[in-house]
């Protein structure tokens, strides 16, 4: 092999990394973008999805594709009704109360997980045609890494088109940039957020369920991993989806890169990066102006 | 003070001065395993042992009680465990202590096991320098030193393998894991042309970039050493995915990377897998046969135990065994670890001893490689078999386990 494969092999790794933590994050932007809630629990909602997904393969012998839609639909029905009976009434609470708030529902998950379905690791079974190598023609590259890749890409077209070219699209950019005022031209901000919300969860679902392959699974999940979706949305910039989807494939690359290279302790480099970033863009790669 | 309670005292003082006169001597065991945090998943194994242990050589107990007292080591870093060892020695006022899954949470707890003067049965952590931290510290489950010290020797012997990479979790038993292999690869000829750190034994680290390092090297073998759970599973679905068995690169490790309570969840990725290791559940002895039967009836057919219960199994063993040797005195630390030095038991893992000299455990190490049964579940065969392999840090008084100058 030659360096121009190691190169290629590093980036098709850190991208599809990358791809996993855009699929979980990017529902996690959008709320705290246009509700300004502070939700931690977010991965919370990836691990039960991949649960959802892992457990009705292994169990119930699911299909993968049927799995998947229904790790996004159970999660985003629990979440609606989590919204409607707890997060609502903290929608107006100071920040400190939504951060207790969410890390407390952390640790129930955890829990929870842990007496119901057990402590242990749960392993993904790949289906046969997305498990093996697939040939590129200069390289040959993990097919579930360039899977998740051009599923990625798709999601992200097609949560940008329906932002930029549909009703609803509209409307939750209108309320990201003004709320009063959306509320005034009526625009049903409550429904709005009901919807978003459910459809955010659903997609940390299924990334929880697509990235188990990665990031694993068992009751640690949402506290492992937190700081790397906190990351992404900050770096990318709350309520842009765009803005998400290259912080996620930047801190992917960055992170595999890191990693292989520096295997000790590489990572404090994408702290770092982070903070400097941050310093010289308060608001994020491509995050909406202050009002 | 009431008449009811001075009845009580004297009560208490009569039953106190006449133990085992008339009902059974309870002896309080306690005992330090990870209930919560990454290591969960593994405390069931060993409890279950534990309690197995008691129903079926109930015989072997009498006239003694064992009491199982249970504490959360939590995380994988010695700091509860230290606090749990304390407050058992000195609040519970255990006889014994027993557990400890992680090699940190043993290290941490040393100083405290020696200034309480109890015997420490150490269940499951393999890092070779722990036994010489307390004197209290006995051990029954394995070290590292002896699966990868000749899993290094066989890489060479048996593989024929020029270079290796070893990629291992970085803690006390991953470097122990490295420099055994290390050591005995190249005493044999070989040539470790990379070590790779892979993560701590906190989190599953996604092992792709590190493993794409270890194949962009075109290594003969790659040694893996990660902690048994749910590490094991992701390093052979990485090795798979990335295609390097394809590469030319055999995968190799301790039994760590194969516990036979999750060979099954890895599928056809682990058929081939050569590893050493001190026990597999397939080992074709009296002792195993009826330990893995009454296993199954205990805990549903599909449970299987693995190295950590093995390890479990022989701990309450060698309590057992001390309680009867000091007549019930297990609580003078001394005597105790005395009583099982030599101490001999025909384990699930074959032959068993504990080496007078170092308290640490002598046993077979087994060169193993996964197959698909004609059942079409996977199960190992053994290759060769090691008899009465010592701990070689030891023997060589190398490294950490060099004497202090």
């Amino acid at each position: 092999m030659n360096a121009v494969a190691d190169i290629a092999g590093i980036v098709l790794g850190g991208l599809a990394a990358g791809t996993v933590l855009f699929i979980v994050s990017v529902g996690l932007s959008v709320t705290m973008g246009l509700m300004g809630f502070v939700n931690l629990a977010h991965g919370a909602f990836a691990m039960f999805g991949g649960y959802l997904i892992v457990l009705a393969m292994n169990r119930a012998q699911y299909g993968f594709a049927a799995a998947l839609a229904l790790g996004f639909f159970g999660t985003a029905a629990l979440s609606v009704v989590l919204e409607r009976f707890l997060y609502r009434r903290l929608y107006r609470a100071g920040e400190l109360d939504q951060v207790l708030f969410t890390i407390g529902l952390i640790f129930i998950f955890i829990a929870g997980i842990t007496i119901v379905i057990g402590p242990e690791h749960q392993t993904l079974q790949l289906p046969a045609a997305l498990s093996g190598q697939l040939n590129l023609g200069f390289i040959a590259y993990r097919t579930y890494s360039i899977f998740l890749i051009v599923i990625g890409f798709l999601i992200a077209l097609g949560i940008w088109l329906t932002f930029e070219r549909t009703r609803i699209g509209g409307q939750i950019r209108a309320t990201v940039d003004n709320r009063r005022m959306a509320e005034s031209l009526g625009i049903d901000v409550d429904r709005l957020f009901t919807i978003t919300f459910a459809f955010g969860s659903g997609m940390a679902g299924l990334g929880g369920g697509l990235g188990a392959e990665f990031l694993g699974l068992d009751p640690q999940y949402p506290l492992e991993y937190l700081v790397y979706f906190l990351i992404v949305v900050s770096v990318g910039g709350l309520g842009s989806v765009i803005g998400v989807y290259y912080a996620a494939l930047i801190l992917g690359v960055l992170n595999f890169a890191l990693t292989l290279y520096l295997p000790k302790g590489g990572t404090i480099f994408i702290y770092a990066l982070t903070i400097l970033m941050l310093l010289a863009r308060p608001r994020g790669l491509s995050g909406r102006k202050e009002q | 003070m009431s008449k009811r309670m001075i009845a009580a005292l004297a009560a208490l003082a009569v039953s106190g001065g006449a133990p085992g006169a008339a009902s059974a001597q309870e002896v309080k065991i306690g005992l330090i395993l990870p209930y919560t945090g990454p290591g969960a998943e593994l405390s069931p194994n060993m409890d279950r042992a534990i309690d197995l242990y008691q129903k079926l050589d109930a015989a072997q107990i009498k006239p003694f009680k064992l009491t199982i007292i249970k504490r959360d080591s939590k995380a994988p870093n010695g700091a509860a465990a230290k606090v749990d060892t304390q407050e058992l020695l000195t609040q519970e006022k255990v006889d014994v202590i027993a557990g400890y899954i992680y090699s940190p949470d043993a290290i941490a707890s040393a100083p405290v096991i020696t200034a309480g003067k109890r015997l420490a049965v150490i269940m499951n952590a393999g890092t070779a320098f722990i036994t010489n931290l307390s004197p209290y510290y006995v051990r029954t489950s394995f070290t590292l030193w002896q699966s990868s010290y000749v899993m290094g020797e066989q890489a060479a012997k048996y593989l024929h393998a020029k270079t290796a990479v070893v990629a291992y979790t970085d803690y006390p038993p991953g470097k122990d894991a490295l420099d055994a292999f290390k050591y005995a690869f190249e005493h044999n000829g070989g040539k470790v042309i990379d070590a790779i750190p892979a993560g701590g034994p906190g989190a599953t680290p996604d092992f792709t970039p590190f493993f794409q390092r270890a194949k962009d090297e075109h290594p003969n073998v790659l040694f893996v050493f990660v902690p048994a759970g749910d590490q094991a599973t992701a390093v052979v679905k990485t090795y798979a995915a990335l295609g390097m068995k394809a590469a030319g690169i055999q995968l190799t490790g301790t039994g760590d990377i194969v516990p036979d309570n999750m060979l099954q969840g890895m599928g056809d990725s682990a058929i081939g897998l050569i590893t050493v290791h001190h026990y597999n559940a397939d080992l074709d002895n009296p002792q195993n046969k009826a330990f893995i039967a009454a296993w199954k009836k205990a805990y549903g057919a599909d449970a299987t135990p693995d190295f950590t219960s093995v390890g479990a199994w022989d701990g309450i063993a060698a309590i057992v065994h001390a309680l009867h040797a000091t007549k019930g005195k297990i609580d003078d630390g001394a005597a105790a670890v005395k009583s099982l030095e030599g101490w001999k038991f025909a384990s699930p893992q074959g032959p068993i001893e504990i080496d007078p000299q170092t308290r640490d455990i002598v046993m077979n190490e087994y060169l193993d490689q996964v197959y698909k049964g004609s059942d079409g579940k996977l199960h190992e065969k053994v290759l060769a078999t090691f008899h009465n392999v010592k701990d070689q840090c030891k023997a060589l008084a190398i490294g950490p386990c060099a004497p202090k100058k």
